[in-house]
């Protein structure tokens, strides 16, 4: 079998619609295009039943009732939605705030956003795997704390956080407890009923879904509130206002059914794959795994390749189309901040890659990627006068560089 | 089912078919996120760039205008919230007709300490310089931003936008009109019409539901309302929905390129439409006013507008009672209101909205099955009184 290039190993940014996904979706944006606010015709009535019927598949997913379910145009909405409207809503209370160096940038800008109109924040750092040391957290929570939000799996290392520890402490001390999870959906079980989580967002297209739609968990027993951000007909019981884009809503629908019945198999296809990546990987030298691999979804491998620069690095993998960090970062040339608060230097974060792999990676691919990544290191490091220091046993962390 | 007839197209509009044949590539293979910097997040912005490109000339902007957003009311709600909070704006004005988008944003800036005022409509529901003007004297606080509609959801009256826009600016107010209704039925011109800030939704003008755009004039500072990942220069942060953006702009190319045969074929629909609803006696709602060419809003006396409407349906026909987005209530309409209607007419209020696909033969279809539920109804009626 010949590999078609660029090999696609980007599934982390987003993934490609499941083409069963947009098959159910166009009927709805053809004969069945009502306004599923519409109630006073069958172009409506069908509409509206298309959305309940996937807010019901999505629900499943997470075990939810559907009516916790809210739609959003995404993670990012979300994610706004939640932080915002549940800290302005609490803000009685207290006004403090935890979360994690490592969030996504919609958890963290919200967050900053909030500081600046009067909250305060608490950005915690994780532990060198990337994880959240439970006691740290337990630490950081004050008498004022209305709202923590930690993610489930991370963007950029894919490590899974203890969120029903996390959960449980939060619940103790009556803080409300948000959970971003656009990364995790099937690819982790999620299980709402148990799981001690007040909000969670969600979005579909890195779930072979389209773009464009997200949704909020928006848990009703313990009942939470929330202020909406986005006013108007009153959709969504007055949480999100704004005509429901059906056809995007029954391919999240669709999209999460699909995840809910092949999540096992397809996971442990996927870990196969990474588990190959990462073995053949490992035969070049100095390189290094970001982030834990245990507690990790197997879809992610994160490497730094010591001794290359990041961007030439970019530049001699076109054939694969990869990340430097988030896609959402991607446009500016500072090193990951999710790698520095692991402690890695400026250098090791420069030049990490994040393979993600998905429902359409062959192992051909893999294959592809390992010898392609072997002979390109290869060749920039030839280049490179630290990998030549570093061979002849220059101990580079006690060089002193002259300044020009 | 589907087969009925569809008269509702200020709720929303069929997609076209070469709109549809542009969204699915990137509904399928082509669907590389935006922001990555690899050949298929490369495809994904030169999409976009592209579709900016021609919403931005199907209203006379500049692509560098266009903000895209998920929705019309998303549009609206960073319009209104955004040019309040980041310019420290005390005092709104809106008219007193607007949509629940921008008239519920503008009533919850209350929290923030910011006062929002409505300027009155006239029996025609024309919202004219005059009252402006008396609402901005009566303000206690410097009139910041104003925001009236282009056209009307409902009554689809056309309001003088230049001359409200010239009297804000000359108070040093930032001027807001949501067009999603103008769009794709009269012409829309951002430089033209004078605001600084205009709302538009593609799944109005026959795209998908789930874009939008504020086209806004750059000297306008403006706060977000999602944070993130900085898409759309920072004021519109989350990934951009690419097969929707794509729609959207087709969508827009075509509802310019094709709208002087498309108005012309819908005002001639709506003329037999209204000839025939006078036969009947109906009261046709802004009729002295410059309206869409699509849109009739009337009412029968001592006829429910739920009921007819229903009746309707069976019928195969959808029409709307009032706004999809409100018809879940009951409360008579708040347009219909403020042109002074009495309100046991208002109750009455149906909307026809036609579409450039409609025809002449169900216009007349329609007419005769309105008059035979008329004639039923008003039979019932009798009975009860």
């Amino acid at each position: 079998m010949t590999v078609h290039t660029p090999i696609y190993l980007d599934y982390s940014a987003t993934t490609p619609t499941d083409p069963r996904v947009a098959e159910k979706m166009i009927p709805f944006l053809t004969e069945h295009f009502g306004n599923p606010a519409s109630r006073s015709h069958p172009f409506g009535w069908t509409a509206e039943k298309a959305v309940e019927n996937a807010r019901e598949e999505v629900a499943k997913l997470v075990n939810a009732d559907p009516r916790e379910i809210v739609w959003t145009s995404g993670a990012t909405e979300s994610n706004n939605l939640a932080i915002k409207g549940a800290a302005n809503f609490y803000s009685g209370k207290g006004k403090h705030i935890v979360t994690i160096q490592t969030e996504h940038k919609a958890v963290l800008d919200a967050v900053r956003e909030l500081e600046r109109v009067g909250f305060e924040a608490t950005y915690l750092a994780p532990e060198p795997n990337g994880l959240v040391d439970i006691e740290k957290f337990r630490a950081a929570l004050r008498p004022d704390t209305v709202l923590a939000s930690v993610m489930l799996v991370n963007n950029e290392i894919g490590v899974i956080q203890d969120i029903e520890t996390l959960g449980n402490i939060c619940r103790e001390q009556g803080i409300i407890f948000h959970v971003d999870a656009a990364q995790a959906t099937g690819k982790v079980h999620i299980d709402l009923e148990k799981l001690p989580v007040d909000l969670m967002s969600f979005s579909a297209h890195k779930t072979y879904g389209p773009k464009g739609i997200g949704a909020l968990y928006v848990r009703r027993k313990p009942r939470v509130r929330l202020e909406a951000q986005m006013h108007g007909g009153g959709h969504e019981r007055g949480l999100r206002s704004g005509t429901l884009a059906t056809h995007q809503i029954v391919g999240m629908g669709e999209a999460f059914r699909i995840a809910r019945e092949e999540m096992d198999l397809e996971n442990a296809r996927v870990r196969r794959l990474r588990d190959r990546l990462l073995t053949g990987l490992q035969e070049i030298d100095e390189v290094y795994v970001n982030g834990d691999m245990k507690q990790r979804v197997p879809h992610n491998l994160n490497i730094s390749f010591n001794f290359v620069e990041g961007e030439s690095l970019i530049m001699a993998v076109k054939d694969i189309a990869v990340s430097s960090g988030s896609a959402c970062t991607s446009a500016s040339l500072e090193p990951s901040y999710v790698l520095r608060a692991l402690g890695r230097s400026d250098e090791l974060a420069h030049s990490s890659i994040r393979f993600s792999i998905g429902r359409f990676t062959t192992e051909e691919e893999v294959d592809y990627t390992i010898e392609l990544m072997k002979s390109k290191i290869g060749k920039l490091r030839e280049l490179s006068p630290l990998w030549e220091m570093h061979l002849e046993g220059v101990d580079l962390s006690k060089v002193e560089w002259a300044a020009h | 089912m589907q087969t009925a007839t569809y008269f509702d197209h200020n709720g929303t509009t069929r997609l076209d078919s070469r709109v549809l044949e542009r969204m699915l590539p990137f509904m399928t293979e082509q669907s590389g996120n935006a922001t990555s910097r690899h050949s298929a997040g490369r495809t994904a912005r030169q999409a976009i760039e592209q579709a900016r490109e021609q919403v931005a000339a199907a209203v006379g902007a500049y692509p560098s205008q266009v903000v895209f957003t998920g929705s019309g009311t998303e549009a609206d709600n960073l319009a209104i919230h955004g040019i309040a909070m980041a310019n420290g704006v005390e005092q709104v004005l809106i008219s007193a007709i607007e949509h629940p988008a921008v008239s519920r944003p503008a009533q919850a800036l209350q929290w923030q300490g910011i006062k929002t005022g409505l300027i009155a409509a006239d029996a025609n529901g024309v919202i004219r310089p005059a009252a402006l003007e008396a609402a901005i004297s009566g303000a206690t606080k410097p009139v910041g931003l104003v925001s009236v509609m282009l056209a009307n959801n409902e009554t689809g009256v056309i309001q003088p936008i230049s001359d409200l826009a010239e009297m804000a600016r000359q108070h040093k107010a930032w001027v807001h009109t949501d067009a999603v209704q103008a769009l794709g039925k009269i012409s829309v011109d951002f430089a033209e019409l004078n605001v600084h800030a205009m709302t538009l939704s593609s799944h109005k003008i026959h795209g998908p539901q789930g874009a939008g755009a504020l086209i806004l004039d750059k000297r306008v500072d403006i706060r977000p309302l999602l944070y993130g990942g900085g898409q759309e220069k920072g004021l519109r942060s989350g990934s951009e929905n690419l097969a929707a953006l794509v729609g959207f702009g087709m969508a827009a190319e075509l509802s310019t390129s094709g709208l002087a045969p498309r108005r012309e074929h819908m005002e001639k629909l709506r003329a037999r439409l209204e000839q025939g609803l006078a036969e009947l006696g109906a009261t046709l709602f802004g009729a002295g006013a410059a309206r869409l060419p699509n849109t009739s809003f009337f009412a029968f006396d001592g006829i429910e507008g739920e009921t007819l409407v229903m009746a309707l349906d069976r019928q195969g026909f959808a029409v709307a009672s009032g706004s999809a987005c409100s018809s879940d209530s009951t409360e008579p309409s708040h347009v219909l209101m403020a042109m002074g209607v009495n309100s046991d007419l208002a109750r009455g209020s149906v909307r026809v909205s036609l579409g450039y696909t409609n025809t002449m033969q169900e216009v007349d279809a329609f007419l005769l099955t309105l008059k035979g539920e008329l004639q039923r109804l008003r039979k019932l009626t009798a009975i009860a009184v």
